[in-house]
């Protein structure tokens, strides 16, 4: 098992290989379908300090707003990944994301983003909401809650310990294409 | 191979006590008209988002015993199974995303369709509130989110099948279907020259192992699936959706689609996808059949995924003040 905090070098992520598990903690920023649209779109500077070198998580979590004023996550696990496949590698380019947290895998535009920028796809496990809500700590801040709306949101929360899967590496490997490619085979020789 | 034990879940007298419904809370049947569900239903969500049927908590078990020793297959489940207990315990949602939240409604003559879909929606805008529910409901361009789980027209959320039917008991089937797997839905139109496949079960078949293959890990596999064969495009996908309704334990009353159910089954276990797409021996828990009429020129079979999280509940109302959930 590796550790990582963020902010994280290109060393570190370069280090890192298909099938590495790892425990990340840190700051992390959720972004999915409306975000990734908006980040290509609309390039904003403000977004610079905030993803350089750090983790974005592709998640619409379920929040709670505690009675001081504070949030809290009560479910927040990963969204599919592959619908940011037009969008993803622009983003790690454009703002130097070390890595990319979510589920089901991403394409080959992704993967060529990866490995140009130094960076990896982290897979979690689909589903585990409250279990992985548990290992954040704090929301630090969240953009564009009015204009997305919750679960599309620019939340920024501090995690500890979240349990991830490399599954595609800044070399080019993927353990998605892999499954894919043998499941391929195996429905070919299933329906001979 | 490993064993697994089923994880228990808190006692069903822990989840009562926290129970939103009055202890003497009943449905008047004697003035149908006058009935107010908001509080049943309003409980039903609550139970549904953290608590995972039985029969799906059994299956998930069973296809971790089939998994290699510290596999990531066998890990992926171990954390499933982890976070259906917390999920419980906690009364929290078991997923972030709580789906398009979907009922059927069987009712008797006199109750008031128009009422009871009020109460539903006062009550999925209640437990939204109540962070049971994510705000799932936004407009389809803008991506304009009310906030509150309901489309200002009333007519696509929450999604509100109603019949009126013979018994005198008022019953509400919920479903919550998460947005990952619902994508990975797919309809077939047979005969299909890519695939091979024609208008039979061979080409049903075809199209099963096509769109499980597909889907990969992305519908948060191991998957469940309604396959309704026949229907116009409307009809085929809503009975697909309405078959994951069924326990992972029934039997298909069609002895030949059962067969075909459990051999395709086995062979869809051998295809290597595995838990949440990381490769194993457990890609599908379930898979439901069933045949309906179709027009002679249109041969439609219609797929319907629902993730290993698949939450669903049914609520019974009898005419004696009864009230169950299961």
């Amino acid at each position: 098992m590796i550790k990582l905090t963020t902010p994280l070098s290109e060393a570190q992520i370069r280090a890192l290989k298909v099938g590495d598990e790892v425990l990340l903690s840190g700051n992390v920023i959720l972004s999915r379908d409306t975000g990734h649209k908006f980040m290509v779109e609309k390039k904003p500077d403000w977004l610079r300090p905030i993803l350089e070198n750090a983790v974005i998580y592709h998640c619409g979590p379920v929040v709670a707003k505690n009675p001081d004023g504070t949030w809290r996550f009560v479910a927040s696990g990963p969204t599919t990944s592959i619908r940011e496949e037009p969008y993803q590698a622009e983003v790690l380019e454009t703002y130097t994301v070390r890595g990319v947290i979510g589920k089901g895998g991403m394409g080959p535009k992704t993967s060529a983003g990866l490995q140009k920028v130094g960076a990896c796809y982290f897979h979690t496990t689909g589903g585990a909401g409250a279990l992985l809500a548990e290992r954040v700590k704090r929301v630090i801040d969240v953009k564009m809650l009015e204009e997305f709306g919750s679960p599309e949101a620019f939340w920024i929360i501090e995690v500890e310990d979240f349990p991830l899967v490399v599954t595609m590496d800044s070399h080019g490997g993927s353990l998605h294409d892999e499954v894919l490619k043998a499941s391929q085979e195996r429905a070919k020789a299933l329906t001979a | 191979m490993t064993s697994c034990s089923v994880p228990t879940l808190t006692p069903i007298e822990a989840v009562e006590a926290q129970s939103v419904l009055p202890a003497d809370w009943q449905a008047d049947f004697q003035n149908l008209a006058a009935v107010d569900l908001q509080p049943a239903v309003l409980e039903l969500i609550r139970r549904t988002s953290s608590r995972l049927p039985q029969d799906v908590i059994e299956a998930l078990a069973a296809g971790r015993a089939t998994e290699t020793k510290d596999s990531r297959g066998a890990n992926a489940l171990d954390t499933m199974l982890e976070n259906v207990v917390l999920a419980d315990s906690h009364g929290a949602p078991l997923c972030q995303d709580t789906g398009t939240v979907i009922f059927w409604v069987r009712h008797p003559f006199g109750l008031s369709q128009r009422r009871a879909k009020a109460q539903i929606r006062q009550a999925v805008a209640e437990a939204t509130k109540r962070s049971w529910l994510r705000p799932n409901c936004v407009s389809a361009l803008a991506a304009k989110n009310p906030g509150n789980n309901l489309d200002p027209f009333g007519e696509s959320h929450p999604v509100i099948h109603f019949e009126e039917w013979e018994h005198p008991t008022v019953e509400i089937q919920i479903m919550l279907k998460g947005g990952g797997c619902e994508n990975v839905g797919a309809q077939y139109r047979l005969p299909d020259v890519a695939l091979g496949a024609g208008r039979d079960l061979k080409g049903v078949r075809k199209c099963i192992i096509d769109a499980v293959v597909k889907a990969q890990g992305q519908g948060c596999s191991p998957g469940i699936l309604g396959v309704a064969i026949g229907g116009d495009r409307v009809v085929g996908y809503e009975r697909s959706k309405e078959l994951l309704l069924r326990k992972l334990t029934d039997t298909n009353p069609n002895a030949e689609l059962a067969a075909f159910e459990s051999a395709l089954l086995a062979d869809l276990n051998t295809l290597g996808i595995g838990p949440m797409g990381y490769g194993g021996a457990t890609t599908v828990l379930g898979l439901f059949v069933e045949e309906l009429w179709r027009h002679p020129a249109s041969f439609y079979v219609s797929i319907s995924y629902m993730c290993w999280s698949s939450r669903r509940m049914t609520l019974t109302l009898d005419a004696q003040g009864g009230i169950a959930f299961q």
